[in-house]
């Protein structure tokens, strides 16, 4: 492949394997393609073999078989190169205690072969990049969990890679330092072109950041698509409206009935439609309920979500899913381990 | 050496050596614990100066040798810890990630053990002065009796990282300690080895290499230059450490799977 054509190249997975001696099969056999400059969000439970994947692509795990290409490059054959074109923040912000985040990026700007006069200049600017200026000359065992995963970021990005793998960058985050973290990946996908590889838990981080979404459950992509997409697969949204006077319940039910097909309410006094014509009848409704004259207390509109899509896919939710293949994670992250 | 090994190992070494400094719970018993030993061995058996044969009428400087092997012994445990923690922590990962070549990691994590051998060194030496050991070789002699003692930690400290890169667990590697320490007690510590009248006692410390490390010791401590004692002592830390290296880059070509 000519380099020109490699500095466009993303990700490309094919028929990826990876079997632990005594262990499960954590990945089965997946596929998929992720454009230069798209972030690709891998979402699935605890478990479910996305840490495994990103593992391989980032050369740190042999696949038992298939092939995948990282930057153009066989992630087997020419694993020195793929590291070379990736930069990766792995599940836990692996960082050391008694060094400052300063003394962090002098040691990580150095081994990636940045010459001596440019490593302060970069360290100081992603670590002003990633608002860590004012502690970067702390040791990061004082760093609350959001400053560690900012300078893992930072970290990961010393040597301008065109690939970024983040593996559950936000997990125990609070709401905050979440926002702030997606803010810069968005920013480096819109205006440095890199191609982002994220994985997560949490769907509202897919929801917001990821061009596309591949949901892995089992060790196998079982959807893949935009959020927009995956989505629409699984239907219309539900308009529920609940009444001030308890009794009107079935004045409700019967105002929403053309609207569509009766959906189970959440609320023990509500009625639920599902919007054959989708959200844009939304004003409709409430016109019908006005034209009624009924009072109403709570009118919500539930529009499908990526929970719903893995709940279509796979016949559990996504929470549960979570809890449930908790031990199974941690079993893979020993049999990795070991 | 390359620039960009020469670099990486720089780096590792700065970092060892920070982690090290910064870590009074590393260097304070390193120190601390044998000084004590060599205060209670000397005060109790001073009385084998008497002995005949024994080489010196002082039990303190034929003691002093002990503290050295002591601090090496340390090595093993810190050395050792800190890379098992990289390794927990997944800090190896991270460095793995980078273009480094495995004789930079393993260099540059023996660094710390350089800056703890010379720590301990020089402080065991001047307690032991102050105390009234002698040191029959003059300031040259205590030159190399330091030279000694961090060749000595660093290849001490190679088992330590093998058993990190083996395990991947801080606690195994501190399980290690006492057994290391067996190594000491079955040596001539506390008599020279023409003196241990036990048969089996005698054939063990005989055959273990610790004791000629001793000896390598207390020949400039006790009678001045032998250079036979002394070119025996460095050729045992020297192949110490080269098995100790050998199997420590064969466990970290298995830990680092990088493809």
């Amino acid at each position: 492949m000519a380099d020109e054509s490699r500095e466009r190249a993303g990700i490309e997975v094919e028929g990826l394997v990876r079997e632990f001696k005594n262990g499960p099969r954590a990945v089965d056999g997946i596929d998929l393609r992720v454009a230069p400059g798209e972030i690709y969000g891998f979402l699935g439970p605890n478990g479910a073999g996305k840490s495994t994947t990103v593992l391989m692509l980032t050369t740190l795990l042999p696949p038992t078989a298939g092939t995948a290409r990282v930057g153009g490059f066989d992630i087997v054959g020419e694993g020195g190169r793929v590291r070379g074109a990736i930069g990766a923040a792995l599940q836990e912000a692996a960082l050391d205690p008694l060094l400052t985040g300063r003394e962090h990026m002098r040691l990580q700007t150095a081994l990636h072969g940045l010459p001596k006069a440019e490593r302060s200049e970069r360290s100081t600017e992603l670590l002003a990049r990633v608002g860590l200026s004012e502690a970067a000359d702390r040791k990061v065992g004082g760093y609350s969990g959001g400053m560690k995963r900012r300078l893992d970021l930072a970290l990961a990005l010393v040597h301008r890679p065109r690939i970024l793998f983040l593996d559950e960058p936000t997990t125990g985050l609070d709401i905050q330092s979440r926002t702030a973290l997606w803010d810069e990946v968005a920013r480096l996908a819109s205006a440095e072109g890199v191609t982002v590889f994220l994985t997560t838990q949490y769907l509202e981080e897919a929801d917001a950041l990821a061009d596309r979404v591949g949901i892995i459950d089992h060790g196998r992509i079982v959807a893949e698509g935009t959020p927009a997409e995956l989505k629409a697969e699984i239907g219309r949204p539900t308009v529920e409206a609940v009444p001030r006077d308890p009794g009107d319940q079935d004045r409700v039910a019967r105002a929403l009935r053309p609207f569509g097909e009766e959906t189970r309410a959440s609320h023990r006094t509500g009625a639920s439609v599902r919007l054959e014509g989708g959200e844009s009848q939304l004003a409709d409704v409430v016109r019908a309920l006005d034209a009624e004259r009924i009072a109403i207390e709570q009118l919500q509109l539930h529009a499908p979500s990526l929970d719903d899509v893995f709940l279509a896919k796979t016949g559990r939710s996504l929470e549960g899913a979570g809890e449930e293949e908790a031990e199974a994670g941690s079993e893979e992250m020993e049999a990795l381990r070991a | 050496m390359s620039a960009a090994l020469r670099t990486q190992v720089g780096q590792l070494a700065r970092r060892s050596v920070l982690r090290t400094l910064r870590q009074p719970a590393q260097i304070v018993p390193a120190l601390v614990f044998p000084l004590f030993l060599l205060a209670v061995n000397s005060g109790g058996l001073k009385d084998a100066t008497s002995l005949p044969g024994f080489p010196t009428s002082s039990y303190l400087t034929f003691a002093l040798a002990v503290p050295f092997m002591q601090g090496a012994l340390f090595s093993v445990m810190n050395a050792g810890t800190d890379l098992a923690r990289d390794i927990e922590t997944g800090f190896l990962n991270r460095l793995a990630l980078t273009p480094l070549r495995g004789a930079a990691l393993l260099s540059g994590l023996l660094a710390g053990a350089v800056v703890l051998g010379l720590i301990q060194a020089v402080t065991y030496l001047a307690v032991g002065l102050i105390a009234g050991a002698e040191l029959a070789a003059g300031v040259p002699g205590a030159v190399v009796i330091v030279a000694l003692a961090v060749t000595t930690t660093v290849a001490f400290g190679t088992f330590g990282l093998f058993a990190a890169l083996r395990t991947g667990s801080g606690e195994a590697v501190q399980s290690l300690f006492p057994v290391f320490f067996v190594f000491l007690f079955l040596s001539s510590m506390a008599l020279p080895l023409d003196l241990i009248q036990t048969g089996w006692f005698h054939a063990v410390a005989s055959a273990n290499p610790v004791s000629y490390l001793l000896a390598a010791y207390r020949s400039l401590l006790i009678e001045g230059w032998d250079l036979g004692a002394l070119a025996l002592g460095f050729a045992i830390a020297a192949a110490v450490l080269a098995v100790g290296m050998f199997a420590a880059s064969a466990a970290l070509k298995t830990r680092l799977v990088r493809t």
